[in-house]
């Protein structure tokens, strides 16, 4: 191969995009909504991330000159620092803005921030808020195109989508698969986005968890419902756990921690009820010992929660990479 | 003295009038009506050939911004948007700033009604103390005052026991407890029905059971203290099967629904739609479906606004920090005959539940047309079009449900005490 011609890996996101594979939204608010072709386009895309990024190359001319602002409303580490890797991997000029939502006034904030958005000329906005809806609303005042980072209850897409990836690239595929979603359903967005993402992409979804935690009619979401870890789990080829935050425990949705670990919790015993080669999957931040016990986290056979953050960084510039040629911005 | 009015051509439709001809207004009264009444000297004729004259409308809930929430609404702009929409008579709410918990703001009300010139505002007194739910508020002296029944309006009262005394002590003076149905220890933090569509959306339910758990006691202590129980706004299927048994063994219950519970559903959120955000939320296909079967089959005695004006900053927050509640003057009577034209509810039955229904459970003067009866009347084309267009609604407050609902039926005139005041 001649020096002049640029590696194949740099040469494949380029050609994706030009494949005439569309990602119809301006935005990336939710994973409800989205096609198969939508989603698995930016599997696609992230998936040739993944190799650019393990080259050790970077593609710092696709979004030079564009700005990115990570806009938390509630403290994230992971998810932020992610955005802000997958942004300056692809040349964007990243900004990260912090509000606090101690204030009094919540949504007069978040307005008053979307006018001083459109005024710095934010290009991509990466929102992050504590009420479910709040980028939906973000989205109908800012100009930029405004990508979910997690709102409330609502929809984590960033982290279904990174979920995929991993599964897709253990397993080889998504469709067809039994997929084991465990634990605090009624207040995970990732539960959210993971179900909508994994039943659009034809797997066999199951959610696992005490019925103080599964809110109502999720069964109308394509799901089947068990609340016995042994039965849920059983045949599954990945478990996603969640993190259950402590705060439930004071609501009285749940006794104790140390009941829900038994229940509830992942340890070996109850993943010997699922495929022998199913992997573990985890969002983090983990609460070892209530949800997931160390030895099954750790477990470098089964558990892919290390490769989950990789992939996080991938699929984050596949969604900066797709939204920044999305409709609303043909001018590239 | 104002001249006289005469209408002419018009068909008279009120609870027990149904025929086409004249009616005539004299000294602020129905002077006379029927096929032909004649046309006295210097009479002001009104030539409406195909439209409805029918009573002023009561509107049995409604909150006013006074006191305390002018940014929202002010008495002035609701008696704006009450005449618009053919409303002459209106229970206001007292979950104001001050609630309406002492005899001086129930005459305060009375008298900014009066000054209007256009609404009769009819207040209601508080149940307990700033509508707080805590001790009871002087019942018997607001009563006195001319407070209508009792309510703590948006708040439910929680607690049994209190809403037993309440019921017991209410009774005494002749008045009714009105109720905000909902348990409020199932309906806390929700912001949407319980139902896969909040799953959905991430928003934490309110459940139907919440307001069937509340009717189901409130119509037993209602049997047990003899007192009477209006509810509110009703909702659900769930508890209008309540309240119809209830009505059937003989205890003292009422209820009355708003036009976005029989004419919306919860997939009016759609994504996140504050304006949609209501109290009670709206419900499934199933409940609306029951509420309209209320309506025709008379479980439903009053068909109320449940107006509850916001400023457009209280709307534009993230929906479960955005205020529940919409306008609902301009649109009660075009949302309701959206109703009798698709043939769910007959006009004459219709027309009760906007007039006399709620004027009887409010012991009100309007409502009716009878010679001598005040000359409360709202005039409409029952075909006609329009659409509801936020932000271009009478009043002030703009927070309506149907924001780009076409509707069938608009009000031409509108009259109180023999005077037009609108149209």
């Amino acid at each position: 191969m001649g020096r002049s011609m640029p590696h194949p890996v740099d040469l494949w996101p380029v050609l994706l995009q030009r494949r005439g594979v569309f990602y119809a939204q301006k935005h990336l608010l939710a994973i409800e909504g989205l096609h198969p072709g939508e989603i698995g386009h930016l599997l696609d895309l992230a998936e040739s991330y993944v190799l650019l990024n393990r080259s050790g190359k970077t593609q710092r001319d696709l979004l030079r000159g564009r700005t990115l602002i990570n806009l938390f409303f509630e403290d994230s580490t992971r998810t932020r620092t992610s955005f802000e890797l997958a942004g300056k991997r692809l040349g964007a000029d990243v900004i990260n803005m912090s509000v606090s939502t101690s204030s009094v006034n919540k949504g007069e904030t978040l307005l008053d921030t979307a006018t001083t958005l459109n005024a710095m000329q934010c290009d991509l906005l990466v929102v992050r808020h504590d009420q479910s809806g709040a980028p939906n609303l973000l989205a109908q005042k800012v100009d930029a195109a405004v990508i979910n980072a997690g709102d409330g209850t609502h929809e984590h897409p960033t982290q279904a989508l990174l979920d995929a990836l991993t599964i897709r690239r253990r397993k080889g595929r998504i469709a067809g698969l039994t997929i084991a979603i465990c634990g605090d359903i009624a207040h995970s967005r990732v539960a959210r986005s993971n179900i909508h993402l994994l039943t659009t992409m034809g797997c066999e979804v199951r959610v696992v968890g005490p019925p103080t935690l599964i809110p109502a009619e999720t069964a109308d979401l394509g799901v089947t419902v068990f609340h016995d870890m042994a039965k849920g789990l059983a045949g599954a080829d990945v478990v996603m756990m969640l993190r259950l935050q402590r705060e439930r425990m004071n609501k009285g949705q749940i006794p104790s921690a140390r009941e829900y670990f038994r229940f509830w919790g992942l340890d070996h015993q109850k993943l010997a009820h699922a495929q022998d080669d199913a992997l573990i999957m985890h969002p983090g931040p983990m609460n070892r010992g209530v949800e997931i016990d160390s030895a099954v986290a750790d477990d470098p056979d089964r558990s892919v929660i290390r490769e989950q953050v990789e992939m996080g960084v991938a699929v984050r510039m596949a969604v900066l990479d797709t939204l920044s040629r999305g409709p609303g911005r043909n001018d590239l | 003295m104002t001249s006289d009015t005469l209408f002419r051509g018009v068909r008279i439709l009120a609870d027990g009038v149904d025929l086409v001809g004249e009616l005539l207004i004299r000294d602020g009264l129905i002077a006379d009506f029927g096929a032909a009444v004649g046309k006295p000297d210097g009479a002001t004729v009104i030539e409406a050939e195909g439209a409805i004259l029918a009573p002023g409308l009561v509107d049995m809930r409604a909150a006013l911004g006074e006191p305390g929430f002018e940014y929202r609404e002010t008495i002035a702009s609701a008696a704006a948007a009450a005449a618009a929409g053919g409303i002459t008579t209106l229970a206001a709410l007292p979950d104001t700033q001050p609630a309406i918990d002492d005899a001086a703001l129930v005459h305060l009300l009375k008298t900014r009604g009066e000054q209007t010139g256009s609404l009769t505002i009819l207040p209601y007194g508080a149940v307990t103390r700033g509508c707080r739910g805590e001790e009871m508020a002087e019942l018997g002296l607001l009563r006195e005052a001319g407070a209508v029944a009792f309510t703590d309006g948006a708040r439910a009262i929680g607690s049994a026991r209190l809403m037993r005394l309440a019921l017991s002590y209410a009774n005494g003076f002749g008045a009714r407890i009105v109720q905000h149905p909902e348990e409020p220890t199932l309906a806390a933090n929700g912001t949407a029905t319980e139902s896969a569509q909040a799953t959905r959306l991430g928003l934490p339910g309110i459940p139907a059971a919440a307001e069937a758990i509340m009717v189901a006691r409130d119509i037993r202590l209602a049997q047990l203290t003899g007192g009477a129980v209006h509810f509110a706004h009703i909702s659900t299927g769930e508890a209008l099967d309540l309240i119809r048994r209830g009505k059937d063994a003989g205890i003292k219950v009422t209820c009355d629904t708003a036009p976005p519970y029989f004419d919306l559903n919860e997939t009016a959120i759609g994504n996140f739609r504050t304006y949609a955000k209501l109290s009670p939320p709206l419900r499934k296909e199933s409940d609306r479906r029951a509420v309209v079967a209320g309506l025709a089959d008379g479980t439903i005695d009053a068909i109320a606004s449940d107006h509850q004006p916001r400023d457009a900053d209280d709307k534009r927050l993230p929906f479960a920090l955005a205020s529940a509640g919409g306008a609902g003057l301009a649109t009660l009577l075009g949302v309701t005959l959206a109703h009798v034209h698709n043939g769910s509810i007959p006009l004459e039955r219709a027309i009760t539940l906007l007039t006399s229904g709620p004027a009887s459970l409010l012991d009100a003067a309007g409502g009716r047309i009878a010679k001598g009866a005040p000359a409360d009347l709202c005039l409409f084309q029952a075909e006609r079009i329009w659409k509801v267009a936020a932000g271009h609604l009478p009043g002030k407050a703009q927070n309506t449900p149907f924001d780009g609902r076409a509707l069938e039926g608009v009000v031409i005139g509108t009259w109180k005490a023999g005077n037009r005041v609108f149209g």
